[in-house]
């Protein structure tokens, strides 16, 4: 569905300019557009992204106009938005979701003079350049927490898609939880769409009948944190700030922070040099972080989380740091390496204390 | 054991209420002859305007009257264009869900980020909440989830029981003969279609502040669409739309507790469920092609001119 409202906007902006300038000097704005997966009214993912968009509106002006298209579905459709997007003339364009990576890749071929960024893919181009943001950072010191705060000792997680991006927030969470309490275990539920409340809610009564009394979601509503709430039991926020849907399930929130990258995007192509690298920005970075961490919590949990939280900040601290055991105890990596940024984003196992198996 | 299948039962029959609610308002407007695909998105607008009503303090009637209010007063818009203009109906319900979806993305925007301030809360029933699966499931819903058993049983009724029934379901069989009768066509169909966009409304009324207790753009994800199936799959009986809503309900939820407890059966096979059933279920329904054909009131979606 395409915001008319912005459209509308832009256009309107644009008639004031010419009017205002008849044909003079004004140079043109750089045109930039956006695809959402999900509705910018998502409290989540998408969200997050246009919160980052605006970001960069506000310090840039009217060097840059933006256009976004929502809820865009992943897969043939993508390739039309994406297309007539740059037939339009945005030189810039950020296709935000996974689903996207081959529909953009596709796309770019055409429109060699646009330049395409891929939020979270691993497949890049001339023209295509992929960012990513390191959430399992958060997710790890979210595990951190729960480990203080599970009194059954039993997490849930409301996952997405088995794709590494998701699979590996499963581990940071669990890693983290165990390096509090060793016993902890993860049970994982795959609802197979990133937006879809009324599944993610069953999915998470489900992990609460079962005995999880703290969850994580990689899903992009605010529902298993409201189930969470109703229910009795704890939760976190994800992508976006998600404390007032639940303040007194929410534990913390593990955010999305696009903002400062799009600006440097948009910056770098007014200056005539495109960005070109491959971001994969963390906490250090200031590409996420975990916030709103709840005043309830133990001391001792707030200081643990503190303190890890510097560690990866300063970049002391690799989350996916040896010794890494596999579902069976094997061992995936041995002490004191860590898993390399290729192998962080091709993971398609489960460390020790997730339960079930990981869909193929 | 038995235990550990509550959980899945009580988040089928939570799925299942709100699809009841909707179905069986688009059941009345159908038996009247009156075919309208705008289910989500008078949905969308029942569950916004329920959310604004206890956003600003009108609390939980607030909600409800402003909900099935909202839902059937733009029922009648659309009763206005394909009964006065008769306008065609497919196209003027899907116009209908397109303008809810927008309408309420739009005006939504500021109600997204916290916590509708009030909401149903569940109300176990003394001694019926504690039989084992029914209680935790069917006796421990909210008010919202009551009404509904209350509402389909009166729906049932009335549709069969009355006066009032037998003349809806007959001009929806044929205006003309109806007409001929000196049953008020048109009026009948206006208050079909409200009474339909009413239940629409407390549908949405019910993801909006006894469900989820939020608003989010397509809050309803689809649901409507699958409470207008229902109605074929119930071949318009208003009883076995409940049967048929809960049988989604339970389908969709099978999967995700499966998952949970750790059974492994492929995460793709289970997400098909829901629409393998409907499959199963309509060719069982289609091998009697007559089945369909006695229950589809003769008049459905066909326009109605007085002077014919």
């Amino acid at each position: 569905m395409k915001t008319w409202k912005h459209t509308i906007r832009n256009l309107a902006g644009a008639v004031a300019l010419t009017l205002l300038h008849g044909t003079s000097i004004a140079a043109d704005p750089l045109k930039m557009a956006w695809v959402y997966v999900g509705p910018v009214g998502d409290g989540g993912w998408t969200y997050a992204h246009d919160l980052g968009r605006k970001a960069a509106m506000a310090k840039l002006g009217d060097k840059i106009q933006t256009t976004i298209v929502e809820s865009v579905p992943e897969g043939a459709d993508a390739e039309r938005v994406i297309r007539d997007l740059a037939t339009k003339g945005n030189r810039i364009v950020f296709t935000t979701s996974f689903g996207y990576m081959e529909p953009t890749l596709k796309a770019a071929k055409s429109f060699p003079k646009a330049e395409f960024y891929h939020a979270t893919g691993f497949k890049s181009d001339k023209n295509v350049t992929i960012y990513n943001s390191r959430m399992y950072e958060p997710a790890y010191l979210a595990g951190i927490i729960a480990g203080h705060v599970s009194k059954k000792g039993v997490l849930g997680f409301v996952a997405s898609f088995p794709i590494p991006e998701v699979v590996r927030n499963i581990n940071a969470y669990t890693m983290g939880a165990r390096s509090v309490n060793p016993k902890i275990t993860t049970k994982v539920v795959w609802v197979n769409t990133w937006y879809d409340p009324g599944k993610e809610r069953q999915a998470a009564e489900a992990l609460i009948g079962q005995g999880a009394d703290v969850l994580l979601q990689n899903t992009d509503s605010s529902a298993v944190l409201q189930t969470a709430q109703d229910k009795g039991v704890n939760a976190f926020g994800w992508d976006s700030d998600m404390t007032a849907y639940a303040p007194k399930a929410h534990l913390a929130s593990a955010i999305e922070v696009w903002g400062g990258y799009y600006t440097k995007v948009a910056e770098a192509a007014l200056a005539g040099k495109p960005l070109k690298t491959t971001v994969w920005g963390g906490m250090k970075d200031g590409m996420n972080d975990l916030v709103s961490i709840s005043a309830a919590l133990s001391p001792e949990a707030k200081k643990a989380v503190a303190e890890k939280m510097t560690a990866i900040k300063s970049g002391k601290m690799m989350v996916f740091t040896g010794p890494i055991k596999g579902q069976d105890g094997s061992i995936k990596l041995a002490a004191g390496k860590s898993l390399t940024d290729k192998e962080i984003d091709s993971v398609n196992y489960y460390v020790e204390g997730v339960e079930g198996q990981l869909p193929k | 054991m038995i235990e550990s299948l509550n959980p899945l039962l009580a988040s089928a029959v939570a799925a299942a209420i709100p699809l009841i609610l909707a179905a069986l308002g688009e059941l009345v407007a159908e038996r009247s002859g009156v075919l309208n695909l705008g289910l989500e998105g008078m949905m969308l607008i029942g569950a916004l305007a329920a959310f604004v009503a206890v956003a600003h303090g009108g609390g939980l009637v607030g909600a409800v009257l402003a909900a099935m209010l909202a839902g059937a007063l733009i029922a009648l818009v659309f009763g206005f264009v394909t009964l006065t203009l008769q306008a065609n109906q497919v196209a003027a319900g899907l116009s209908l869900t397109i303008l809810g979806t927008g309408i309420t993305a739009f005006l939504g925007r500021q109600y997204v980020g916290f916590r509708a301030p009030a909401s149903f809360v569940e109300l176990p029933i003394p001694y019926l909440s504690e039989i084992p699966l029914l209680g935790p499931s069917l006796f421990s819903m909210n008010l919202l989830g009551y009404a509904t058993l209350v509402l389909l049983a009166a729906t049932a009724w009335v549709l069969y029981r009355t006066r009032a029934g037998l003349a809806l379901r007959c001009i929806g069989e044929s205006p003309t003969v109806a007409r001929s009768l000196g049953l008020p066509v048109i009026p009948v169909r206006y208050a079909a279609v409200a009474f339909g966009g009413a239940m629409a409304g407390l549908a949405g009324c019910y993801y909006a502040v006894a469900q989820f207790k939020m608003w989010q753009e397509g809050l309803t994800s689809g649901n409507g669409w699958i409470a207008l199936a229902l109605v074929v799959f119930a071949t318009w009986r208003p009883l076995r739309v409940g049967l048929g809503a809960l049988l989604f309900g339970g389908v969709s939820a099978l999967g995700l507790y499966l998952q949970a407890i750790n059974v492994h059966v492929s995460v793709f096979a289970l997400s098909s469920l829901p629409y393998l059933a409907t499959i199963v279920v309509l060719v069982f329904i289609s091998s009697d092609q007559n089945a369909i054909r006695r229950n589809a009131p003769a008049s459905l979606g066909k326009a109605f001119h007085a002077d014919s």
